[in-house]
């Protein structure tokens, strides 16, 4: 099975295209991009006429929760990915913060076949770095990174212990793995959940402050430089991390660092009426925040763009705000709210697309991100044009916790193609 | 004049001056009937009040009570103990389960900050706040000011001091939302870890050095200080914290004259305030008891939604 896509505006940083061009996919991968390709017509050509949209590779979301093993009451395997494609995503790393924990060889190989078998895009599993993510003893890095791992991390977590993250970062070397920190104190943190400030104080709720994240984005980045290992920083909320990221990146520290949608499309005001589905680890910060964020993106302090899809279900965030957990369902939003970005002027459509595809699979390690023939027929296809209104009632994701319902969004995904099977929507 | 806009009480936030002044006016007229022989009044006749009381109380409930009963409602108590949710019931159904047993009012007390407003979102009853989390307890501010307005025939112009443990307090919160928009000047006094940084901005004056926080003041606040802050690292002891946030006679001579003495109790004597003070002729502690049941009639009152 052949396919044609034409008359697109392709762009694909990995060659530096950003243009008219034409692809040719052959069963799963890519077999031609040029101008123009030889017109050999054939009836066992599917021709995808892309004018007027734009054709980028399949993006890569380096932070994804799918909950499974062990909550298929938030999201399976299967309706994660599903949600991906939709959201133009074609790979998904599965963070391991499951039930149980990914571990061990194992649950990778489980998540993986399960993956291979009811996985609509292609997944990746991130194994932890502590055994059960207590950070205590490491995980069995290298036998989880033949079984399919391409990074580790305790998501959800830190690990606390500096001495561990530093053997962490350490061992890790031998495989050439990342290990992605999520930055917070605990004992700073202390049970906040809220960004702390005046409005935590009226809100009557524990608040965080910034330097519990950057506390340990700093530490982090000290270990980094001690161990010579690599250090991606996930999520970061705050203007000081960018800050610090920024200056350890001048000093030449192996770091890499993402951002998530939320975090420069939203302030803690969300939280307001103590709205559960604003509530997210780290905490929404501050207009300050997001400037420095976007200042981040632009000038390449911030690598990546994640979503940190985290789907609840809709009775576990219908309660207490203290008690409800932390999240959004972020995949089929993730596009629409970066590409604000791009028309604001922060970046270019280039430069997203590296902050979405290229670059999560340049620190993963991963041949995924490109058009180059002879890679996986990934590719999204997006209307920059197309308005829509956000609503979670149409998620194919299980996770219907959004902030964002409501939204008027411009530019979306109308066809996601994904080791050359093709999606299309409405 | 009509009755509150909304719905619900959940927080003074949420009040304009015009309509706590509305309360407390109508609170002075429920006073009066408290003094009467035949102290209940057939105004809310048939109606449903539930107290759903998620973290333990005793006054505040038995106030709502006994107010709910004077204005001749049927009341119910439900409390954690005795309720399903111990057995993992979530509250949106704990809640919808009371209600659907005819409550017209629902007097919620919980410790998590949000709770009221979570269930008047979810709930056609009344939800009234009798204290959530760090957040609010409207009817206490109420109360007090309805106090203070007796004592000292106005509010507008008041120094009007509160010591103690703002950080985690609801009553504190409450009363600078209700005593700034009613005109009073208010001043906190703590130790820094008590009192958030920035809290200034709700246009009060902050003040660690409680003799200085004293001088003048119409109104002494003291607040209750929980023992366990001290494991906290908040202060290092109880003995330290009442030499420098106690409120003694000595130091409430720096107070005018004619000041008052106030607490929401209950209080921890030896603590935050000596005896002398607690029981001195200044202080208006059982007096604010007694006004809480005037205000939580009117607060019910007017929510109901009956013209006088």
């Amino acid at each position: 099975m052949k396919i044609l896509i034409k008359n697109g505006h392709v762009i694909d940083p990995s060659q530096e295209l950003d243009g008219i061009y034409e692809i040719l996919i052959e069963g799963k991968k890519i077999k031609e991009i040029a101008p123009s390709l030889k017109k050999g017509k054939s009836a066992s050509v599917k021709v995808i006429d892309a004018k007027g949209m734009y054709v980028l590779p399949g993006l890569v979301d380096m932070h994804t929760h799918l909950r499974e093993p062990g909550f298929e009451h938030k999201e399976t395997i299967k309706t994660g990915t599903h949600a991906a494609i939709k959201g133009g995503f074609t790979a998904v790393c599965a963070m391991p913060n499951t039930t149980p924990v990914n571990d061990n060889a194992g649950i990778t190989e489980y998540i993986f076949q399960k993956a291979q078998k009811e996985g609509m895009c292609t997944v990746y599993p991130i194994g932890a770095i502590t055994k059960g993510q207590k950070g205590e003893e490491l995980s069995e890095i290298g036998m989880m990174k033949d079984a399919g791992c391409v990074a580790f991390s305790d998501d959800g977590r830190p690990v606390e212990n500096p001495l561990i993250m530093r053997r962490a970062l350490e061992y890790s070397k031998a495989f050439d793995v990342p290990i992605i920190s999520h930055c917070e104190d605990l004992s700073l943190a202390e049970g906040g959940v809220m960004n702390e400030g005046l409005l935590s104080q009226t809100m009557g709720l524990k608040g965080i402050p910034k330097e519990a994240e950057e506390i340990i984005v700093y530490r982090d980045i000290a270990l980094a430089g001690l161990t010579g290992g690599r250090l991606h920083i996930a999520h970061i909320s705050t203007e000081g991390s960018v800050n610090i990221i920024r200056e350890a990146k001048a000093r030449g520290i192996k770091v890499t660092a993402e951002t998530c949608p939320h975090y420069f499309s939203l302030t803690e005001e969300a939280i307001k009426d103590y709205d559960t589905n604003a509530k997210v680890n780290p905490p929404l910060r501050t207009v300050k925040d997001i400037e420095a964020i976007k200042e981040g993106i632009k000038d390449g302090t911030i690598d990546v763009i994640a979503t940190d899809h985290a789907p609840h279900h809709k009775n576990e965030k219908l309660r207490e705000f203290d008690l409800a957990p932390s999240g959004i369902s972020g995949l089929e939003t993730a596009l629409s709210l970066s590409l604000k970005l791009v028309e604001e002027g922060v970046i270019t459509l280039s430069e997203l697309v590296k902050k979405m595809a290229l670059n999560p699979a340049g620190i993963l390690k991963i041949n995924k991100g490109t058009l180059k023939p002879g890679s996986d027929a990934d590719i999204v296809i997006i209307d920059l044009e197309k308005k829509f209104k956000v609503n979670s009632d149409l998620f194919i994701s299980k996770g219907k916790n959004t902030p964002f319902e409501g939204w008027e969004l411009k530019g979306m995904p109308v066809i996601t193609i994904c080791m050359g099977r093709v999606h299309e929507w409405q | 004049m009509p009755v509150l806009n909304n719905k619900d009480l959940l927080g003074i936030k949420e009040l304009s001056a015009d309509e706590i002044k509305h309360i407390l006016d109508t609170a002075s007229g429920f006073k009066d009937v408290l003094k009467r022989d035949i102290k209940k009044v057939p105004t809310l006749r048939g109606r449903t009040v539930v107290n759903l009381f998620f973290e333990p109380s005793t006054r505040t409930r038995t106030s709502f009570e006994l107010a709910a009963k004077r204005l001749s409602t049927d009341v119910i108590n439900f409390s954690v103990p005795t309720s399903s949710v111990v057995k993992g019931e979530t509250l949106i159904d704990t809640a919808l389960t009371v209600q659907a047993l005819g409550a017209d009012f629902m007097i919620v007390r919980h410790s998590s900050s949000g709770v009221p407003h979570l269930l008047a979102k979810n709930l056609r009853a009344s939800v009234i706040n009798a204290g959530d989390g760090t957040n609010e307890h409207p009817t206490q501010a109420l109360l007090d000011a309805f106090t203070m307005r007796e004592k000292k025939g106005r509010i507008e112009g008041l120094e009007v001091v509160i010591v103690g443990d703002i950080a985690h307090s609801r009553v504190a919160k409450s009363n600078i939302y209700c005593l700034t928009k009613l005109g009073a000047k208010v001043r906190l006094v703590g130790p820094p870890t008590l009192i958030p940084d920035g809290i200034a901005k709700l246009g009060v004056d902050v003040y660690y050095d409680m003799d200085e926080g004293l001088r003048g003041a119409d109104v002494v606040m003291m607040l209750r200080i929980q023992m366990e802050r001290q494991g906290k690292g908040f202060f290092p002891s109880t003995e330290e914290y009442f030499g420098r946030w106690g409120l003694t006679s000595e130091r409430f001579a720096l107070a005018k004259k004619d000041a008052i003495v106030m607490h929401p109790g209950p209080m921890n004597r030896g603590i935050e305030i000596s005896s002398d003070v607690a029981d001195g002729e200044r202080s208006v502690i059982l007096e604010q008891v007694t006004n809480g049941l005037a205000v939580r009639m009117a607060v019910l009152y007017l929510l109901a939604g009956v013209k006088a």
